[in-house]
């Protein structure tokens, strides 16, 4: 009763806060403001207020973010599961799981005096503040998020197998890329799902890091800024202003990304179990 | 690592609390009769300024307790005007949309704080026309060679929409033209000095009061952005700092006002860089 009662209760916040986003974007639709949002100039002096270039500039540093990021934790955990030495394995998964405990400013104020300088001096393009220099340091954010969803995943698979597949003689590489991955295949896509809503969601990294300059960037070495970013750097102006109003068209569609991440997942989590009783 | 940080800033906070107990003014005596709570939000310029008042009046009678949070210019004039703060500071004066929204609004200016384009200390930079910068800041110069630079791409910084000094620099220095989309967008004036003094080819702006030795103000037209020549005219790129109230203030706000404009608010808003309002 006690537990859901309080489900019942978080899912009313979930709507209240739906409901909240929706009512207060609703006076961009009627006004016409509408058309104004969805252009691709943020030149809020002029009257053009586009959020365009935060939604492809969000768009660009996930994606980009995340092949980055997933490789490198899909080979992680293929070192942990077989392809590197034993020793090294505790090692390893402790680093990763201390790496989520560290707070995202600490990987910005790193990138912010370390990366960005590097990037400066070494490319000769641009201030370094870029969705490269960006989606570098948010794919170290994401890679715990990775890693430890497939590990989870292989941890139930591998033991089952591994008897066999050395009684069958197949070797490591083998076992692991034809037969675990394969049946691991909800944990590769939730680790792809929630690694790339947990880049969309992240502000600090990309409000310290990404440059925050509204504009389609040309090359991975010029300045961009994400939804998360704009609503930080526009929270604070006159409440009354078409400016701020873009606040809550920008939350209103991170939210909607999100809830379409945890949707998927839920989708995948249902098809998984099904498979796993019918096999 | 993270508590010790903490407890280091305990610390400071407990011995700059602890210097100031001796003192006391007359000018505290205002509060004498007076008791009950005061909430401040917006502006982050006005922060040091604000904590100074509330430490020594709180020091002096603890039946008094003032709250200090940021925000910005915006927020402060929203929540003063929603009624959940008693002071809402700002950077700018009351937009007139914001007006209509809250009609009884009263804004008090205390201070003027002076924008100064900045460099980086190692750029030879020492002087630009309001013209060589407009041009600069437009995108029709880009090279530091065009105004008589070193042969390297000009790194353009700027502020937010809703920076106060951004709002003043671009009046009153770029005479609101255009600042181009691919300029960098910092979230406040600490971060455009970090971001200034780590990038040699970087120009930016910034509040008077945060200049050190780190970067490098740019003398603006042969005047140099210095307290003086704010105070004595012939700097141009000044904004006042405004506290602003819902209404005719209650005791407590007025006195705090008072406080602030006295003498005793003088010398701080002066040793925090900015200029008292006389």
């Amino acid at each position: 009763m006690l537990f859901q009662g309080s489900a019942v209760f978080s899912a009313l916040i979930v709507l209240a806060l739906f409901g909240f986003l929706v009512y207060f974007t609703l006076p961009l639709f009627s006004e016409g403001q509408f058309t104004e949002l969805f252009s691709w100039h943020w030149r809020p002096f002029h009257g053009e207020f586009g959020i365009l270039p935060m939604i492809v500039g969000t768009v660009l540093l996930a994606i980009s973010a995340m092949l980055i990021a997933y490789p490198v934790g899909l080979g992680i955990c293929l070192f942990i599961h077989g392809l590197g030495p034993t020793w090294l394995v505790r090692p390893v998964l402790f680093l990763v799981y201390g790496m989520t405990g560290i707070p995202t400013v600490i990987y910005g104020f790193v990138a912010v005096f370390l990366l960005v300088p590097l990037l400066r001096t070494t490319l000769a393009h641009g201030t370094g503040f870029s969705l490269l220099a960006a989606s570098l340091t948010l794919s170290i954010l994401v890679l715990p998020t990775i890693v430890l969803l497939i590990n989870t995943q292989l941890q139930q698979i591998v033991p089952r197998l591994r008897l066999t597949t050395e009684a069958l003689g197949i070797s490591r590489i083998h076992e692991l890329t034809r037969i675990s991955l394969p049946s691991a295949s909800y944990g590769l896509l939730a680790a792809a799902i929630l690694g790339f809503g947990r880049a969309v969601g992240d502000t600090l990294i990309a409000l310290m890091v990404a440059g925050n300059a509204a504009q389609i960037p040309g090359t991975a070495f010029d300045s961009i800024r994400t939804l998360t970013a704009h609503i930080a750097l526009v929270v604070a102006t006159d409440s009354q202003s078409t400016i701020y109003h873009s606040l809550f068209a920008a939350g209103l569609i991170l939210f909607m990304t999100t809830t379409t991440v945890n949707l998927l997942l839920h989708q995948i989590r249902r098809r998984s179990s099904r498979e796993g009783q019918s096999a | 690592m993270r508590s010790r940080l903490l407890s280091g800033l305990c610390l400071a906070i407990f011995l700059t609390f602890f210097s100031s107990l001796p003192a006391v003014s007359e000018e505290l005596n205002q509060f004498a009769n007076l008791q009950g709570e005061i909430d401040i939000a917006g502006g982050t310029a006005h922060i040091p300024v604000m904590k100074d008042a509330a430490r020594k009046i709180m020091t002096q009678y603890p039946h008094i307790n003032i709250t200090v949070a940021g925000g910005g210019s915006g927020v402060g004039i929203q929540k003063v005007g929603e009624g959940l703060v008693g002071i809402g500071n700002a950077g700018r004066p009351v937009s007139s949309k914001e007006l209509s929204q809250y009609p009884q609004m009263i804004s008090f200016p205390f201070a003027v704080d002076g924008v100064a384009p900045i460099v980086n200390p190692v750029n030879k930079i020492d002087n630009l026309s309001s013209a060589q910068i407009k041009d600069i800041f437009s995108g029709g110069i880009s090279n530091w060679k065009d105004v008589g630079g070193d042969d390297a791409a000009i790194h353009i910084y700027s502020r937010d929409e809703a920076s106060g000094t951004r709002s003043v620099f671009w009046k009153k220095c770029l005479s609101r033209g255009d600042i181009v989309e691919s300029a960098n967008i910092v979230p406040s004036n600490g971060a455009m000095k970090i971001a200034v003094s780590r990038d040699h080819y970087a120009l930016g702006y910034m509040s008077i009061g945060h200049l050190d030795e780190t970067v490098k103000a740019v003398v603006l037209d042969n005047v140099a952005p210095t307290q003086e020549n704010a105070i004595n005219g012939l700097y141009p790129v000044i904004r006042k700092l405004f506290m602003n109230t819902n209404g005719a203030p209650k005791p407590l706000v007025n006195a705090f006002i008072n406080y602030i404009s006295g003498a005793d608010g003088a010398a701080s808003i002066t040793s925090h860089g900015y200029i008292p309002l006389k």
